[in-house]
């Protein structure tokens, strides 16, 4: 038995210790948000926050992490309030087919969490990680700036938007 | 909705668009409908409940191109109602929902807008009519003083209004009248509506075909011979059926199916299925070999004549100056970010499915075929796609699950690896061209001879398609027979051909040759078909034409489009824009490039510098005519997509074959283009009030030979092979 704490809720999963991730969200507790694009840390669809990382999914066994406090896009909205990221890519319609987002999505709020103001340098390192196969990459990068500046007017903070405490908690 | 039973369901024959039936559905009593509501159904894309609930179906596949936004626009226009206010439901496989263009029910060619540019707004204008009808009667007053806004009818006169809602039952009374569509003062279409779909994208409650769920749905892999069109001899699934979670070890006709409780336990079994294959004919296939034997027949010249105007050869041998150049593109793979799947539940008389698939109307004849069940008995249940880009106007991963399901008779969703879709795909076939063209002393180019090397598309695929259009209505055949019964019955395939066949540029001496070679290896189509690598060589060879003269890239081309405006508008457009002629920053150089295919106009000018062997790309001006546009804001996003899918297939990647099998594996060696690669792109409409053509597809092949033309600017070296490579060419 692992036992994982998904989007705030400890749960109990009987899977091999060495099973990914990905698949015991996907088949296990049925939380389809998170995607299977290559199973090979490449591309980036499987992207969920692991403690407030931006981790790869599908190369994640899930014996590793047991306790963990793991975030994935259906618990990316906090109390009903969208994270800046996904109201922003809403508002300049980022997405075409949409598949690759939802990994794009927590790579971007990971970033926004370490750094609130990214210059395109500091996007290029992180998001590269992320393959979009539509070619979405422009408005990504428009719409990261876009909910950091959303983030700095409407004052969310961008660690707690990700569900990392103010307090100071090394990792 | 109220049951079949206590509704007499009147239909009338009325065609609209495709040829849609209208039905209009009444309860037979008024008890009925006061308990449950009443559907205003004027026809096959929209209906109206007496609870006010509109929705629109959707003809056409969403796989990102933004159809369910664009197409809710045009019904939105004639209904008057906010876009976003009504409900999508993707239509069933039924040839009532045939586009109107192709006479397939099949999302391609970049005919969604085009398609549907008239059956939804006939749609929307047809039901606005008959509820404005029902209202003027019901409220005594003429007809003409009311309208139709925000899902409302009003009568301002008399300050009366009600919601669309209310007057579906009395609407759904009234015989379906004739309409005339607004031409001019839109005002949905052409404004940039965001995107309908974006709020469930982006908090991972969309359900592509992949997450589907199905009670006691089993997941399965299938294992496949590597090399393409290989057969199991025979195999050993001891040690995997004994594996954790692995309920059974199939064969079925593309390999050997391993079904289990999960992917992860179907996958880690897989890996112990023992196969002896038969590999078939393509075991010694190698790319290296394909590209000797298309050179050769490039230059033997023993291809069937396509096109010809004027004299070519002649002109050719009496030219004061002949160039020749040889181009190749490699096969390619669509790479679709969501691997290929499908859930099946097949039983002794039905077959149900839930694919995510880019033509329900060809799998429904394959599956009629396949299965012998009549199409009442075959439920295809259209999911969310994870990109097309062609892929999916193959069936084989369909196909593949229903064969599947039949043999362990339980619902099953097979799921395709990133390797097994790389290796495993219908790809773009591989292209050689060979252009000829000869300058007369001014400096003219007067004298084009190009052959075009490769395998048709439509004679692996047109099968299946002839008789999906055959098993349609009749008037298909006629819109189709010319476009494809014709040329693949033929065996001319102008998808080969085409963007080489119908040259914009005046040349008075051209011929255009095809010499179809086959290789066996699967090959599909691929996003811009044809022109994915027709325009490469038709635009690098312009662009080589006006060096060798002496001339400007740009005043070159125009001066050959004299009399082709839309092309040359574009080209001027694109050229204004990123200020073509005006100095750059050091080490920048530009390169442009034009081409129409499927009835847009498209042109680029990429600005690009070179370190070393490294090819950066910074800057990607576009310009397009695509004739009416319903969304700027999507029109804009198809070209900013087209330009990275055009640069990935420029700079980064290619599906080769040695000992019949794909080298390529994943995205660590089929690489896209990656955020840090990607150029700022600008994207220019250029104002036509002409009906809409395609845009899905037109700005794809510009790219490659826009890069290929500045590396040359930069570099003073031509890169004639796709992927471009410096290395390569040093």
């Amino acid at each position: 038995m692992v036992k994982l704490v998904i989007n705030g809720v400890e749960q109990e999963f009987d899977v091999p210790e060495d099973m990914p991730l990905l698949w015991v969200l996907r088949e296990v507790a049925g939380m389809t948000g998170t995607k299977f694009g290559c199973g090979a840390a490449l591309c980036g669809a499987c992207t969920v926050h692991v403690n407030g990382i931006a981790t790869r999914s599908c190369v994640m066994p899930v014996g590793t992490l047991a306790g963990q406090r793991i975030t994935t896009i259906e618990g990316l909205a906090q109390g009903g309030a969208r994270h800046p990221c996904q109201r922003a890519w809403a508002e300049l319609s980022v997405p075409q087919c949409g598949y690759c987002q939802s990994g794009q999505i927590m790579s971007a709020s990971a970033l926004l969490a370490a750094q609130p103001e990214p210059t395109d340098e500091d996007i290029n390192a992180v998001m590269s990680g992320n393959l979009c196969r539509c070619g979405t990459y422009p408005r990504i990068r428009a719409a990261i700036h876009r909910a950091s500046e959303l983030a700095k007017v409407e004052r969310v903070d961008l660690k707690a938007a990700i569900g990392m405490a103010e307090k100071k908690e090394g990792h | 909705m109220t049951t079949l039973s206590r509704r007499a369901l009147l239909k009338a024959g009325l065609a609209i668009g495709g040829g849609l039936l209208v039905e209009v559905s009444l309860p037979q009593a008024q008890a009925a409908a006061a308990a449950e509501p009443v559907t205003f159904q004027p026809n096959g894309l929209l209906r109206i409940t007496s609870n006010d609930v509109v929705t629109f179906v959707l003809l056409s596949v969403e796989m990102g191109q933004g159809v369910s936004t664009s197409n809710a626009q045009l019904i939105a226009e004639e209904l008057g109602i906010d876009p976003a206010k009504m409900v999508l439901e993707f239509a069933p496989a039924d040839r009532r929902y045939d586009n109107s263009l192709s006479g397939l029910q099949a999302t391609g060619g970049s005919t969604s807008t085009a398609g549907s540019w008239e059956p939804y707004r006939m749609a929307g204008a047809t039901a606005r009519e008959m509820l404005l009808e029902a209202a003027a009667r019901s409220w005594g007053v003429p007809k003409p003083e009311c309208v139709a806004e925000d899902g409302a009818i009003l009568h301002k006169a008399t300050n009366r209004s009600g919601r669309f809602g209310q007057f579906a039952e009395a609407a759904a009374r009234l015989p379906v009248p004739d309409v005339t569509l607004r031409t001019r003062d839109f005002r949905v279409i052409g404004k940039p509506v965001p995107r309908l779909d974006a709020a469930a994208k982006v908090d991972g409650s969309l359900v592509f075909g992949i997450d589907v769920k199905v009670p006691e749905a089993r997941s399965a892999v299938v294992v496949r011979c590597p090399v393409p069109g290989g057969q199991v001899k025979s195999f050993d699934a001891s040690a995997a059926k004994a594996m954790s979670g692995v309920e059974d070890v199939v064969q079925v006709p593309s390999g050997v199916a391993v079904v289990a409780k999960t992917y992860w336990h179907a996958r880690q079994a897989a890996a112990h299925v023992k196969v002896e294959w038969d590999e078939g004919p393509l075991a010694g296939f190698s790319t290296a070999g394909l590209l000797e034997t298309h050179r050769k027949l490039a230059r033997e010249g023993q291809g069937k004549r396509v096109h010809s105007k004027g004299d070519a050869e002649a002109a050719l041998s009496k030219a004061s100056r002949v160039l020749e150049a040889e181009y190749t593109a490699p096969f390619l793979a669509h790479a679709t970010l969501e691997p290929q799947n499908t859930t099946a539940h097949v039983t002794s008389s039905k077959c149900e499915l839930w694919a995510p698939t880019q033509s329900p109307g060809i799998l429904k004849e394959q599956l009629k075929r396949l299965l012998g069940y009549d199409g009442d008995d075959i439920i295809i249940h259209q999911t969310w796609i994870g990109g097309g880009f062609g892929r999916r106007l193959a069936q084989d991963f369909a196909l593949e699950a229903v064969e599947v399901s039949r043999a362990v008779g339980k619902p099953v969703k097979v799921v395709w690896s990133r390797e097994d879709d790389m290796r495993h795909s219908p790809y773009r076939p591989a292209a050689t061209h060979r252009v000829q063209g000869a300058l007369d002393a001014q400096g003219r180019l007067v004298a084009w001879k190009h052959t075009v090397v490769t395998q048709s598309l439509l004679g692996q695929i047109g099968e299946h398609w002839l008789r999906a259009i055959i098993a349609g209505s009749p008037g298909f055949m006629k819109s189709m027979a010319a476009g494809i019964a014709v040329p693949m019955l033929s065996a001319k395939d102008d998808t080969s051909v085409e963007g080489a066949k119908d040259l914009a540029y005046g040349v008075e001496n051209l011929a255009v040759d095809f010499v179809r070679h086959e290789t066996g290896i699967p090959v599909g189509l691929y996003r811009s078909v044809g022109h994915s690598h027709s325009a490469f060589a038709t635009e690098s060879f312009v662009d080589e034409a006006a060096h060798a003269a002496g001339q400007d890239p740009v005043a070159f081309r125009r001066e050959l489009l004299k009399f082709e405006h839309r092309n040359r508008w574009v080209l001027e457009l694109a050229a204004e824009k990123a200020g073509w002629g005006t100095p750059l920053p050091p080490g920048r150089f530009r390169g442009v490039a034009v081409h129409k295919s499927f009835n847009s106009y498209v042109a680029a000018v990429a600005e690009v510098s070179v370190e070393g062997t490294e090819i950066r790309v910074h800057r990607i001006v576009m310009a397009a005519d695509c004739g009416r546009v319903v969304n700027p804001n999507l029109v804009e996003a198809q070209l900013e997509s087209a330009a990275v899918f055009g640069l990935s297939s420029a700079l980064k990647h290619r599906i080769s074959f040695e000992n019949g099998r794909v080298q390529q594996r994943n995205f660590h060696d089929f690489e896209l283009l990656r955020m840090h690669e990607t150029p700022k792109i600008e994207v220019h409409i250029r104002h036509n009030e002409a009906s809409p053509t395609g845009i899905g597809e037109p700005g794809v092949p510009v790219i490659a030979p826009a890069v290929a033309n500045a590396v040359f600017a930069a570099t003073g070296k031509r890169l004639r092979d796709l992927p471009l490579s410096l290395e390569a060419a040093s």
